[in-house]
């Protein structure tokens, strides 16, 4: 027997033990987005959509070259664009690849009810299980990114997994692959970080951005997409990247009693089951496990 | 290109102009932000927005469209007064030295010497090297009694004749000497005229200078950097004086030639580097051998005019390596005429039509509105949408007989007789007759392709063409063959080319690409011998290369400059080979390029006039004392066994065996020098000589579609660009690309905008003389009013991708009005291409 | 839209020997992975038609070229191998995919006569036979043997051949070969433009 469920180090309103958790060398995977040689070319926006087989939705023109306002349930990776005139009067044009940033203690998972709808692997991805989402939409009040989008037809949430399908047999994820200039890069959360420092000291010496620096919040226990911005003081600027993303107060505190109750695993046999119950009623719970059979066939 | 995609890699200095590759060449350039990363090299992007390259830019300086001459000769004018220049460089591998003739006069009026205000043209008589030999500090008076008077001809024009020995002055003080005459040009583009022009205030334009010459500070010859650019600097009435100026500085800076260097030419599309290099241009043949004109009789006459002598200073050696062209053109007519190509009738030489007038592409246009032409075949070709002036287009076509357009997609072109505003009354009056046939895809062929950096690669067919589509070789074959069949049967107007046309291929009406890419490479016809080797080449066997080429009819070749490509040892153009050694991005065994598997052209200017590198960290070739050769890390680009102290020009190609500062006669139509002209629709008089404002020689049409825009009435800049989301009028039908980019806009400033009242998206209407596109309003910060000689103007963009046929338009969502309604039908004199960068309109709201 | 997602989320449950790279190895009970869609696909080396950079692609097709399979493809991304590329794409090469199954490809031959507003179909034989004889009838009355000041030039003035930049060499070649043949001089192309 292999060592098969020891590479989960985190479960979403699971009772019981996490299999994995503490047992695994790290090893873990992270995305570098260089925001300082993005082109906005929107290369990795078709090479997700085109890897993960959505279909199209109806854009607008919005004043912008940005393809939509924010990420959408199948359109998991977005350039998000910023004119910006610095203080000498000389333009940018900030350009940062919006997606998931797979926390190190992702808000999503924290919370979410449904016992093994998120999970975290010891890679670091953090991964939504379909068949297991209960389709509360808790995850999105728990993501300080606005990621996690919702599908009113299927009933679940959707976000980008980092290609787990890609990576899983070797391969680096789809919008890595494709970046025309390399400012994606793949590989170790180590290497990343030392590659990522290396860019933004270069930035600093050679470029004149006194304020260029890795993005990496300590808040979320650190993430496994961090990026390199020209002015790190203010990441707000690139698209609203937020300065300071901690997980909302709320998730924390209820998370906190919850996962003492799951610790004893006997007042709710199953806690995202009765959350949901509290949220949708019966008859939605029985559409979602009709939904759940399916999407296993 | 002069150097490649992965080559820029190796530069420490970008500049980026008339171009914007983050946008139109992602993929190749990656290797700028390569450059950026590992050398710290510095980027300079100059363009009338601020683009997605502008973005990734050190500096970045905003120019009116079409002042880029301006811009360059200002920078020639501070390199030279800064001493920013390659001296030695200059001296042994241009014509800086060398003496022009008396009576060449420069343009301060705006007009060279040899102007004709009634023919529109240029005598160039004066346009010519002085005759002589070493008068390096000597006066006129010694030159002129060496010189021997050319012998002028004016009735017929005279063929390129330059001197065999040229007069020259290694002290450059000669004040009629190539360096002297171009600091005196460039000395009236001072900073200030240049913001004249350009709108760059003064102190922006010396940081962008002084960034650029910064390599050659304190005369270091380490450091190299690279000129990019695209069609923003093609498509003006003195597009190739552009691109001049720009290989004027990089010899002047000494980059020609290495690695990290080079003038670079970004091209357009996946295979317009190999379109060119067929000839699908009037005026070429394979390998830009030069066209026949009527005055060549034979194929005496032809070669005698194409093939040039050796032009130099005595002391000095020239390789003038087209002294070779007979051998390239009696191989190419054995391609095209087979056994019918014999030595008694000059190749049939006969069987080549010989154009008597200028039958470019406004031309064809043009004679099609006058009812000259009356059918056309259009293959992959959108022409009513690339324009200029897309009215012009659609109202010519109307006149035509027949159409026949081979497409994967509809398009504009084959639905012209219904486009947006024909009524169906009007439509009934519409008497042309359109064939449309169903193409295949890339992905349904084989074939090569050969990109920009010259690198000639085969691609491989994935899956069928759909339906009853065919692959586009094979209507293009069952076509001739039947309009053959034709002329068999019924006889016609001068049949012998047509019947005697060599479409030997093992299945004529389905020619195996295989087959074609070998006859490009070049056979044996009979048994040749290599005299000083001892190597013998069988008859039907593939060339190595073009120096077996021979002009006795032995040999058949179908381009060549690309003789090398499929040898007896294989196809080059399927190699796959990953390595390279030297680090530099060289990847000798990857595919094939263009010549003789050169990676770098003119490489021998990488070295110094002792053989040895300018830089040792990028070495690319170097003379070998031992071996008594020219080595290296890519194919050296001359004579391999050419010893430095026999000072052989490394400019091959040229007679000269140099680079050219100053363009003699037989290069330029318009003059040896570029100088600043205004667009033909521009908001001011050009401050250096207003009353010659634009290039002399551009003649305008005189069709009623061919109008022009006032600065009164028409105040604002216009120029036109491709999007990176989206390529040309192809994506359009991709989903993908369409929601990306789901609708056309202008791209207008913040200050015009308040001006006229146009918040972002709402939807304007953009005039010009000629016609009126509607879009939404893109209301930025990233293009800025200009100050222009005194004027504020105001500069607008707009992407050229939406039609009348599409996902959106066919939907409805779009206002179906293509970019190139626009656009004026008047081109540059040289490569007669169309002026669709900086004209004139208005902007309404709609 | 409902089933297509179905079918998108069949998902493979991981665990068995030689699966366990990069950290990736679970319990169905818990998480389940989508199988690599690629996995054993035939692969075709091609080159993208747009920019002139000319990216190395990899074109993937179902089946592995097996005789009784019409390859259709199922997904395109950049070659690793090519120099200049290295595997990565623009957003239009990463869309090529769409460029091959576009329900807008044309798929067979028409023809709207003088004065028509529709199209009707042709056959190929009757399209080609009709062109031919087109071309013959407009060269036979366009043709200049010789031009006014008595030189031979054998040129036909009438027909004009336009070509994109798109096709290969071989096509180029042959189009300029046969469009020369035919004595035409009104021949041009996208470089000019």
């Amino acid at each position: 027997m292999s060592q098969a469920a020891t590479e989960l180090i985190r479960i979403s309103g699971h009772a019981g033990v996490v299999p994995g958790k503490g047992l695994n060398r790290e090893f873990q995977v992270c995305k570098l987005v260089d925001t300082t040689t993005c082109i906005g070319c929107k290369a990795c926006e078709v090479a997700c959509l085109e890897w993960n087989g959505y279909t199209f939705s109806e854009t607008t023109f919005d004043n912008t070259y940005q393809t939509m306002p924010e990420t959408a349930w199948n359109y998991w990776n977005l350039i998000k664009f910023n004119e910006h005139e610095r203080a000498d009067g000389t333009m940018m044009l900030l350009m940062r690849k919006d997606q998931c940033m797979h926390c190190a203690d992702p808000g999503c998972l924290a919370a979410c009810p449904a016992d093994a709808a998120i999970v975290q692997y010891a890679n670091g991805i953090v991964d939504f299980q379909e068949a297991n989402c209960i389709g509360c939409g808790y995850c999105m009040t728990g993501c300080p990114f606005n990621i996690p989008k919702f599908d009113p037809p299927s009933r679940k949430v959707f976000k980008c997994t980092l290609c787990n399908d890609r990576v899983s047999v070797g391969l680096e994820p789809a919008c890595i692959k494709a970046c025309p200039t390399g400012c994606l890069h793949f590989g170790t959360k180590s290497e990343m970080k030392e590659l990522a420092e290396t860019r933004a000291e270069q930035l600093r010496t050679n470029s004149g951005f006194q304020d260029a620096g890795v993005y990496d919040p300590a808040g979320v226990g650190g993430t496994h997409v961090i990026y390199v911005l020209h002015d790190a003081k203010n990441p707000e600027l690139y698209g609203g990247l937020p300065k300071d993303p901690t997980i909302p107060l709320s998730v924390r505190l209820w998370k906190g009693p919850l996962k003492w109750i799951g610790n004893f695993g006997i007042i709710f046999g199953a806690v995202g089951v009765f959350i949901h119950y509290l949220r949708f009623g019966p008859k939605v719970v029985k559409e979602d496990e009709q939904e759940s059979h399916g999407g296993t066939q | 290109m002069t150097n490649g995609w992965i080559d820029i890699k190796n530069t420490d200095m970008m500049l980026i102009m008339g171009g914007n590759p983050a946008e139109n060449h992602p993929c190749g350039f990656k290797w700028a932000m390569e450059a950026k990363r590992n050398r710290n090299a510095k980027l300079i992007s100059v363009d009338p927005r601020f683009t997605r390259t502008s973005a990734t830019a050190d500096l970045f300086v905003q120019i009116r469209a079409g002042t880029d001459i301006a811009f360059l000769g200002g920078l020639i004018r501070y390199a030279i007064e800064n001493n920013r220049i390659a001296k030695e460089y200059l001296v042994n591998y241009t014509n800086a030295a060398f003496i022009v003739k008396e009576g060449f006069k420069l343009p301060e009026d705006g007009l060279y010497s040899g102007f004709n205000a009634s023919t529109s043209a240029y005598d160039k008589t004066t346009w010519n090297y002085q005759e002589g030999g070493d008068f390096s500090g000597k006066t006129d008076a010694a030159i002129s009694a060496h010189a021997t008077p050319a012998p002028s001809h004016p009735a017929t024009p005279a063929p390129p004749a330059l001197p065999p020995n040229v007069a020259y002055d290694l002290t450059l003080q000669h004040p009629r000497c190539v360096f002297q005459l171009m600091k005196q040009q460039y000395s009236r583009y001072t900073p200030e005229t240049v913001e004249r022009i350009t709108g760059i205030p003064k102190d922006q334009y010396l940081k962008a200078v002084d960034l650029f010459t910064s390599v050659r500070k304190d005369g270091d010859m380490k450091k190299v950097a690279t000129i990019i650019y695209a069609v923003g600097w093609t498509q003006h009435t003195f597009g190739t004086q552009i691109i001049r100026t720009a290989a004027m500085i990089q010899l002047l800076l000494g980059n020609v030639g290495r690695a990290g260097g080079g003038v670079n030419a970004l091209r357009g599309h996946s295979n317009i580097q190999g379109a060119t290099d067929m000839a699908g241009l009037y005026d070429s043949l394979p390998g830009y051998l030069k066209a026949p004109v009527p005055d060549d009789k034979d194929l005496a006459t032809f070669l005698k005019r194409t093939t040039p002598t050796a032009s130099k200073p005595s002391v000095w050696d020239s390789m003038n390596y087209y002294a070779n062209t007979p051998k390239f053109m009696v191989s190419l007519l054995k391609s095209l005429y087979g056994d019918a190509a014999t030595k008694e009738n000059g190749f049939a030489f006969d069987y080549f039509p010989k154009a008597g007038q200028d039958c470019s592409w406004t031309h064809i246009w043009d004679d099609m509105y006058n009812d000259k032409i009356k059918g056309m075949l259009a293959f992959g070709m959108n022409g009513v949408m690339i324009g200029p002036d897309t009215n012009k287009n659609i109202n010519a076509l109307k006149k035509a007989d027949w159409l026949v357009v081979g497409e994967i997609y509809e398009d504009e072109t084959s639905e012209f007789w219904r486009a947006p505003g024909i009524t169906t009354e009007e439509q009934k009056n519409i008497k042309t007759t359109v064939y449309r046939l169903p193409c295949a895809g890339f992905a349904e062929k084989d074939g090569s392709m050969t990109n920009s950096a010259r690198w000639v690669t085969w691609k491989y067919a994935a899956v069928p063409p759909p339906g009853q589509a065919r692959l586009d070789q094979d209507i293009i074959a069952q076509i001739f063959l039947r309009v053959r069949d034709l002329y068999k049967k019924d006889g016609g107007k001068f049949p012998d080319p047509i019947l005697n046309l060599n479409w030997a291929y093992a299945d004529a009406a389905h020619p195996p690409l295989s087959q074609v890419a070998m006859e490009l490479n070049g056979r044996a016809l009979a048994d040749l011998k290599d005299e000083a080797t001892g190597q013998v080449i069988k008859a039907g066997q593939q060339l190595p290369g073009f120096a077996w080429l021979k002009d006795d009819g032995t040999t058949l070749c179908g381009n060549w400059i690309y003789s090398g490509c499929w040898t007896e040892a294989g196809a080059q153009i399927q190699r796959r080979g990953t390595e390279d050694p030297s680090g530099m991005g060289v990847f000798s065994n990857w595919s094939w390029s263009w010549p003789a598997n050169r990676r770098v052209l003119y490489n021998r200017a990488s070295c110094n006039p002792d053989g040895k590198p300018w830089d040792p960290e990028r070495k690319q070739v170097w003379w070998n004392e031992a071996a008594g050769k020219w080595v290296g890390n890519d194919v050296p680009d001359f004579k391999p066994d050419s010893h430095p102290k026999d000072h052989m020009g490394p400019f091959i190609m040229n007679p000269e065996g140099i680079g050219r500062l100053f363009a003699p006669i037989g290069v330029l139509a318009d003059g040896p020098f570029p100088e600043h002209y205004e667009p033909i629709e521009s908001p001011i008089k050009n401050p250096l000589h207003p009353d010659q404002s634009n290039n002399p020689l551009v003649k305008k049409f005189n069709t009623p579609y061919d109008k022009f825009g006032l600065p009164e009435e028409y105040s604002i800049v216009c120029t036109t660009y491709r999007l990176t989301e989206q390529y040309h009028y192809w994506t359009k039908n991709n989903p993908m690309n369409v929601q990306l980019i789901p609708e056309p806009f202008v791209e207008i400033p913040v200050e015009l905008a308040d001006e006229k009242g146009i918040r972002g998206t709402d939807k304007i209407k953009v005039i010009s003389a000629r016609g009126t596109y509607i879009a939404k309003a893109f209301v930025t910060r990233r293009l800025k009013p200009m100050m222009i000689d005194g004027k504020k103007v105001y500069q607008i963009g707009l992407p050229i991708h939406q039609g009348f046929r599409g996902i959106d338009e066919d939907e409805g969502r779009n206002a179906r009005t293509p970019a190139n309604l626009l656009t004026p039908t008047v081109t540059d004199p040289n490569a007669h291409t169309p002026e669709s960068k900086g004209f004139l309109v208005k902007v309404e709201k709609a | 839209m409902q089933q297509s997602r179905r079918d998108f989320f069949k998902v493979a449950t991981v665990g068995a020997v030689g699966a366990t790279l990069f950290g990736f190895d679970l319990k169905p009970a818990y998480a389940q992975l989508k199988e690599l869609k690629i996995a054993r696909a035939a692969e075709t080396r091609s080159t993208c038609p747009y920019c002139a950079v000319g990216c190395g692609v990899l074109i993937y097709t179902i089946g592995d070229r097996a005789k009784n399979v019409t390859p259709q493809v199922i997904h395109v991304e950049g070659d690793p191998d090519h120099p200049t590329n290295r595997g990565t794409l623009c957003p239009k090469g990463s869309s090529l995919e769409q460029d091959m199954l576009n329900p807008r490809r044309l798929t067979k031959p028409q023809v709207r006569r003088p004065g028509a507003t529709e199209w009707e179909d042709i056959s190929w034989d009757n399209a080609l036979d009709e062109i031919a004889q087109w071309i013959k009838k407009t060269r036979d009355s366009s043709f200049v043997e010789k031009d006014a000041n008595g030189r031979t030039v054998n040129r036909c003035e009438g027909i004009s051949f336009i070509g994109g930049c798109t096709d290969t060499n071989e096509f180029n070649f042959l189009a300029v070969k046969a469009m020369r043949g035919l004595g035409l001089v009104y021949l041009e192309n996208q470089a000019r433009v």
